[in-house]
């Protein structure tokens, strides 16, 4: 079980947190301009990768704040976590 | 007959206190520190269960959690019976009961028994091949299969015990207190670590506390003194937490561990009252050290599993800890120089050793010559090939090995025994390792897996590492802890040591025969009666990866999780198949490490404290009003309020009626209740909502669909505007939670430019609803200031009001039809309006209604409930709702879903109504709908979402969803049951009072 480290808490209890998918996906600004296949793509695509991944996460039982975390998938080891907004710390 | 083997007393056991305790019925005694194995083996029993499959005689064979035989069932019969508990674990106690497992009538004479003689019938996966067919009759087979294999009964009564969870944080775990963890508890507490040592036995010191010989020294004295000199230190360390009688049974990601430490288990039955009996430790560590030491290795030749067949290292353990002998006349067996230690220990306690059969030829080692100075003859370049006895091993054939040890050579020669000891050389305990995500590699001189790469904080040290010997653990141990934690120097750097044991090892994976492989019983996994036969078979049908092995032939899946015989397998494999032993890997080892109780896992959320259960402020009046009650989520709501003797469905027609004749009243405070606030709350509505929500009037409600991005409906609710900027939004009891976390989403991450803040107030307001055609008055009568006419307080509008001096919001809407009010009330008061209004409510025969009434009467209007008319693959255009859909605006969730490729077809599912040809007929909730009964296959169109008999229409009515349903109108389907077919017409789901004439009669 992971040891998370809130960005607005500190360090927590995996179970405190939920787990929201793939980061850095943004919410196109027009969809009605968009076809089919692109509108597809924001909605259903998401990368499963072995290695580095950029993934949201929600301190629901917690302050409720949204975050972004990169975690290696081969081993779990979260690299860093940063605020909504932010760039990611490392590539 | 039983006869007395303790043959001198010993540290652990304390002969002035005897306890008596039962094995299948007959009393026996032992000794306080006695485990049920030591006590059994000091009676002379060995017989103690049967085999899995083949129901043979099974005996002892280890002392420890690796035990594969010898699992018992304890207090037969009562409540606190349980199974699979291993006798070599469990510690006797005054008036312990216990009887074997898997044998009916008795562990004597078996049945079952039967299975051995059949065993060419019952190859690898014979369960597999024989019962696939016919498959209907799987049910039948079953019944017998699980008959016949019983491990053991569970309680039929709750658990009496008490159990609980413990959060413990610490610098450092060290995991095993035998040599290796004592000095690494050491090391960390006195260098200021905040330190735990957990052990799973009831003494500390592991195998080296009884290792009382002049071939190991440390410091010039005998390993044993000099440890119980540290253990004593140990215990006087203020930051050094030590636990006995616990064990790790799981070692996750991030130093997160959980063990199960036994508090009660090992007393008297009289004295556990009260007393947690085990508490489930959840530890988080800054660092582990994991020193779980080695298993010994048994050796695969034919009839291996005779009761009476030990690990060496378990007669050792027997004699020189607990005092007892595992038998008169010993043969050890061994490719080590391991079974010479047993053989020192068990001449120096005037047990007699037989003889000696080593795989390995002529070895320069102290220890054999010191065996052979005491005239035990030694077979060197030998193996056992056979032995015989069925309740208990009397002899053993043995024969000599060729040079490459493929075959054996020269003539039988037999030797009687009453016990054989064998030795295979040791297996590193890396399961917990692994279990972390822990990479091991193949050490190819002793062919063990070692700790390779390490995920976390944490070591491995001592044999667990690798490190066998007493000389390798005390030189290799300090210089691993010194780097793991960061420290100058430890106080073992100058030690003296002395171990005469020889490293050599002969490993032969599966012992040479004169028989044929077929012809044998070799067994690998003792508990699944899994033999190197079936591995042989499993690999000969063109399985490969191990992974698929174990699961054909059930090697490693038993309770004991293959820790004996897993390397065997291995090894087999890979001779069979030609492959390195690194390459194929291991089986994955899974927690928990040895079995949890049920009652430790849940600790203390049992019965009432198992879930939250919500209840409302009025929930007591429901109580007191004998109402059934419904689970949605964590509520509990009213279901339903049966009057003499009832059943639901009258009460719902009674109830259903009155609402309609004159006024019903709900406590619909489960509703979810969001408050919005700030500058841009109308802009956010107006973009999680399918609706407009700029111009709404402050004062006004509105109904809302909220649908998710894919254009699935996802809730629904009223929406009611009290400011300029503040809000008040209802949810679905069940979406309150994620309706919620889904807003509070989109304004942290997608719109965090938006104004807005949203607070969960569903448990701050009470909501009362009522309805019908005497509502007003009700409600006037409650609340006498309000203007309650229609131009004042039109349908979907609100007021602030008091009730007496206390604040109140008031909502006319309607979930019924009926001309209704919501009287929003902070909870605490909630109670006493409500019987105000029953109160109130007398003259008009004011009804209170529940759950399912509230189903009926919506359903009657075709209204939806988002959950029950919906899944997630209805969009609103799907439910006939296009009116709720803005054409307008710009954007708002699941828009650009709405006109895909998929949610355009006309042919999706779509919600419409039902009428039964017989008005009588009630359709099920999830009957499928039909049109041609003759079509192959018939073609599913749709199912039935809700049904009910409506009292107030005199017929029934349902709501379901089927393909192209809205150009159905009129059309005649078929719901297709068990015995007989119904007949209904599609309609308009809207069943009553089209024109919302009711609203305002």
């Amino acid at each position: 079980m992971f040891l998370i480290n809130c960005p607005f808490c500190g360090e927590r209890e995996q179970s405190e947190f939920k787990a929201g998918g793939e980061a850095h996906i943004v919410r196109p600004k027009q969809p009605t301009e968009l076809s089919d296949d692109q509108w597809a793509e924001y909605l259903f695509m998401r990368k499963n990768i072995k290695g580095i991944q950029f993934e949201r996460w929600n301190h629901i039982h917690g302050c409720r704040k949204w975050f972004n975390m990169v975690r290696d998938t081969s081993n779990d080891e979260i690299k860093a976590v940063y605020k909504m907004g932010e760039k990611p710390p490392v590539k | 007959m039983t006869k007395n083997l303790r043959v001198k007393s010993s540290k652990l056991v304390d002969e002035t206190y005897r306890i008596s305790f039962k094995f299948n019925g007959t009393t026996y005694y032992g000794f306080k520190g006695d485990t049920l194995a030591s006590a059994l083996l000091a009676n002379n029993i060995h017989l103690v269960g049967r085999s899995f499959k083949y129901h043979r005689p099974r005996g002892i064979m280890t002392a420890g959690s690796e035990e594969p035989n010898a699992i018992v069932q304890l207090h037969n019969g009562t409540s606190r019976t349980e199974p699979n508990v291993r006798a070599t674990e469990i510690e006797i106690y005054e008036g312990l009961v216990a009887s074997s497992q898997n044998c009916w009538p008795s562990v004597k004479f078996d049945i079952g028994g039967i299975n051995n003689f059949l065993s060419p019938l019952l190859p690898a996966g014979f369960y597999y091949k024989t019962f696939m067919w016919p498959a209907s009759f799987w049910e039948k087979y079953e019944y017998f299969i699980r008959k016949s294999a019983g491990l053991g009964k569970s309680p039929d009564v709750p658990d009496p015990d008490i159990y609980e969870h413990k959060y413990i944080h610490c610098d450092v775990l060290v995991i095993g207190a035998g040599i290796s963890g004592i000095i690494a508890a050491k090391t960390a507490a006195k260098n200021g670590f905040k330190t735990l040592l957990v052990e799973e036995k009831s003494y500390l010191g592991g195998s080296t506390i009884y290792q009382d010989s002049e071939f190991f020294k440390i410091n010039n004295q005998n390993s044993a003194s000099w440890l119980e000199k540290e253990i004593n230190e140990i215990k006087k360390i203020e930051n050094l937490e030590i636990k006995t009688r616990t064990s790790v049974a799981a070692f996750h990601g991030y130093n997160f561990l959980l063990a199960r430490e036994n508090l009660t288990d090992h007393l008297p039955l009289e004295q556990r009252e009260n007393k947690t009996r085990q508490r489930l430790l959840k530890i988080r560590a800054k660092k582990v050290i994991t020193a779980t030491g080695s298993i010994e290795r048994p050796l695969i030749f034919d009839n291996n599993d005779r009761p009476g067949i030990l690990l060496s290292s378990a007669i050792k353990k027997y004699a020189d800890l607990f005092g007892v002998a595992c038998g008169e006349k010993n043969i050890l067996f061994t490719n080590n120089d391991s079974a010479y230690e047993t053989a020192i220990s068990l001449i120096q306690k005037g047990i007699k050793v037989q003889a000696i059969i080593d795989n390995r030829e002529e070895i320069d080692s102290k220890l054999i010559k010191e065996t052979e100075k005491n005239n035990i003859k030694i077979y060197k370049g030998y193996t056992i090939v056979d032995t015989f006895g069925y309740k208990r091993i009397n002899s053993v054939s043995i024969m000599k090995l060729s040079k490459d040890g493929q075959k054996v050579i020269g003539s039988k020669e037999n030797i009687s025994c009453d016990s054989l000891g064998i030795s295979g050389g040791w297996t590193p305990a890396v399961h917990l390792f692994t279990q972390s995500g822990g990479k091991l590699k193949f050490r190819d001189d002793d062919q063990v897996f070692i700790p390779n790469t390490y995920p976390s904080n944490q070591i491995s040290i001592g044999s667990c590492n690798g490190d066998f010997t007493l000389d390798e653990i005390l030189i290799n141990a300090p210089k691993l802890l010194k780097e793991f934690l960061n420290i100058k120097k430890t106080e073992y750097e100058n030690i003296e040591i002395y171990s005469a044991f020889n490293k050599s090892k002969r490993n032969i994976w599966l012992l040479p025969s004169y028989k044929i492989v077929g012809k044998t019983k070799s067994f690998v996994d003792f508990q699944n009666d899994a033999t190197a036969k079936d591995i042989k078979l499993a690999l000969r049908e063109g399985f490969r990866s191990i992974e698929h092995v174990k699961r054909y032939t059930t090697t490693g899946m038993g309770t004991d999780q293959g820790k004996l015989g897993n390397m065997h397998a291995l090894g087999i494999i890979s001779e069979t198949a030609s492959s390195k032993m690194g390459e194929l890997g291991t089986t994955t080892f899974r927690p928990p490490y040895t079995p949890l109780t049920f009652g430790a896992i849940v600790g203390r959320n049992v019965g009432k404290y198992f879930d939250i259960t919500r209840k409302t402020p009025i929930h007591e009046w429901h109580v007191e009003n004998k109402a059934e009650f419904e689970n949605v989520g964590q509520w509990k709501r009213a279901w339903y309020y049966p009057q003499n003797g009832e059943n639901m469905h009258e009460a719902v027609q009674r109830e259903s009626k009155a609402a309609r004749d004159s006024a019903g009243i709900l406590d619909a405070s489960t509703l979810g209740k969001i408050d919005i606030q700030g500058t841009d709350a109308s802009e956010f509505l107006n973009r999680v909502y399918t609706n407009a929500w700029s111009k709404l009037e402050i004062g006004k409600c509105r109904y809302g669909l909220m649908l998710n991005e894919d254009g699935m409906v996802y809730d629904d609710g009223v929406t009611t505007r009290l400011d300029e900027n503040h809000y008040i939004m209802t949810t679905t009891t069940g979406g309150a939670a994620t309706v919620l976390g889904k807003l509070e989403d989109y304004l942290q991450t997608e719109w965090p430019e938006l104004d807005v803040y949203l607070t969960s107030v569903t448990d701050h307001y009470a909501t009362i609803s009522v309805c019908g055609p005497n509502s007003k008055k009700i409600i006037q009568k409650v609340i006498p200031e309000i203007d309650l006419s229609d131009k004042d307080f039109p349908h979907m509008s609100f007021k602030n009001s008091k009730i007496g001096k206390i604040k109140c919001r008031v909502m006319r809407i309607s979930f019924t039809g009926e001309q209704s009010y919501e009287i929003n009330i902070q909870a605490n008061y909630a109670k006493s309006v409500w019987e105000n209004c029953m109160e109130a409510g007398k003259e008009f025969n004011i009804t209170p209604y529940g759950t399912e009434t509230m189903h009926l009467l919506r359903a009657e209007k075709g209204f939806i409930i988002a959950g029950q008319d919906t899944d997630a693959t209805m969009t609103p255009i799907d439910l006939q709702m296009d009116w709720i859909v803005s054409k307008k605006k710009f954007d708002f969730i699941g828009k650009r879903s709405l006109y895909r490729s998929d949610t355009i077809r006309e042919d999706r599912k779509q919600l419409v109504g039902l009428i039964t040809d017989n008005p009588e007929e009630i359709l099920e909730e999830g009957a499928q709908i039909v049109a041609d009964m003759n079509k192959t296959p018939i073609e599913m169109l749709g199912h039935v979402t809700s049904s009910y008999f409506s009292p107030n229409l005199k017929k029934s009515i349902a709501l379901g969803v089927v393909k192209g349903g809205k150009n159905m109108m009129g059309q005649k389907l078929i719901i297709p049951m068990e015995k007989k077919q119904i007949n209904v017409t599609v309609t308009d789901p809207v069943f009553l009072d089209k024109e919302n004439k009711r609203l305002n009669a």
